[in-house]
């Protein structure tokens, strides 16, 4: 008999960091004597690092196909674009 | 009895002809692409009406930070259980998969009890949708300035918005897998070779809490 063992990657070790991630988080917007523009650059930074994670090895598309991957890429330019759209009326 | 080792992302499924996924999981793909659309305009009306009017409360003055990156904990500990759950039916393992699954619907509604907890304790304090309820905690110290009075309402209404919309995302998640697991794992019907709705439901489990990750740096540490 014969059994197939998939390769996983190591979950734990993802959970840890972002663990690790998240007490940061919470350091750098409460405990370190930056400014806000730059508190607020290093939390959008850690925030994006983090959904990168859960998107790359939770949600499996570092493993995926490329055309998946690009399926599921697809709504983040609009969603900047509908950001900065917005933004706009504010910075002209 | 040997043990081989095969590509992890081999369908348990036929796949669909392009994309090599079967059309459960490519729905829901199509799906979470217009979920990401749906929580944009939410953050994108909060970015614009945040940085687009004057003084706007500190992060910390009225919402409770250590209990919500405790709940942010919380929901990264049950996605990492649902893709615990989908690595043990992978593997064939049923136990794994009904422990895992249990405790991803226990992570899952213990944050929704937390946030919960943490409305009505905002709520008890005079932090309402509309803004600074009269009387309360929280009047006073608009009262006393150490709150910003005109940018109170926007505040409570965007707050209540995004976070209520994600605590809805994930109240579905849950009543979910709690539909999964009577009809589907307890009875033992996912198997090495279907464990679909395992799969589904976990990429939506992980896209709600990818949200708040999001969402729990805009809304309260910025």
């Amino acid at each position: 008999m014969e059994t197939a063992h998939r390769k996983h990657p190591p979950y734990l070790w993802i959970w840890l960091y972002l663990a690790l991630l998240t007490v940061a988080e919470v350091v750098l917007a409460f405990e370190l004597p930056l400014s806000q523009n730059m508190k607020l650059i290093l939390l959008l930074v850690l925030a994006v690092w983090k959904a990168a994670l859960v998107a790359m090895f939770f949600m499996h598309l570092k493993f995926e196909r490329w055309n998946l991957r690009v399926l599921a890429l697809v709504p983040l330019p609009l969603a900047a674009i509908f950001i900065l759209a917005a933004l706009s009326e504010k910075i002209w | 009895m040997t043990h081989a080792t095969i590509d992890m992302m081999h369908p348990p499924a036929p796949a669909e002809p392009g994309v090599q996924a079967y059309n459960l999981k490519l729905g829901m793909w199509v799906f979470l692409a217009s979920e990401v659309m749906f929580f944009t305009g939410l953050i994108g009306s909060y970015v614009v009406l945040r940085f687009g009017v004057g003084e706007w409360a500190r992060p910390g003055t009225v919402l409770n930070i250590p209990i919500t990156a405790l709940n942010t904990f919380l929901l990264i500990c049950s996605s990492v259980s649902m893709v615990k759950a989908y690595a043990a039916i992978a593997d064939g393992d049923q136990k794994g998969l009904r422990l895992w699954f249990l405790l991803t619907i226990l992570g899952g509604a213990a944050f929704v009890g937390v946030q919960v907890y943490e409305y009505l304790h905002l709520v008890h304090s005079g932090f309402v949708p509309s803004g600074v309820r009269d009387g309360s905690e929280l009047a006073e110290r608009v009262a006393s300035g150490a709150l910003p009075a005109a940018t109170m309402g926007l505040y409570g209404s965007t707050f209540y918005t995004m976070t209520g919309f994600h605590g809805f995302h994930v109240s579905c998640g849950v009543v979910s897998m709690i539909y999964l697991y009577i009809r589907k794992v307890l009875p033992g019907k996912y198997t090495r070779q279907d464990y679909r709705g395992v799969e589904v439901v976990g990429l939506y489990w992980h896209f709600v809490d990818l949200v708040w990750i999001i969402l729990f740096t805009i809304v309260y540490l910025i």
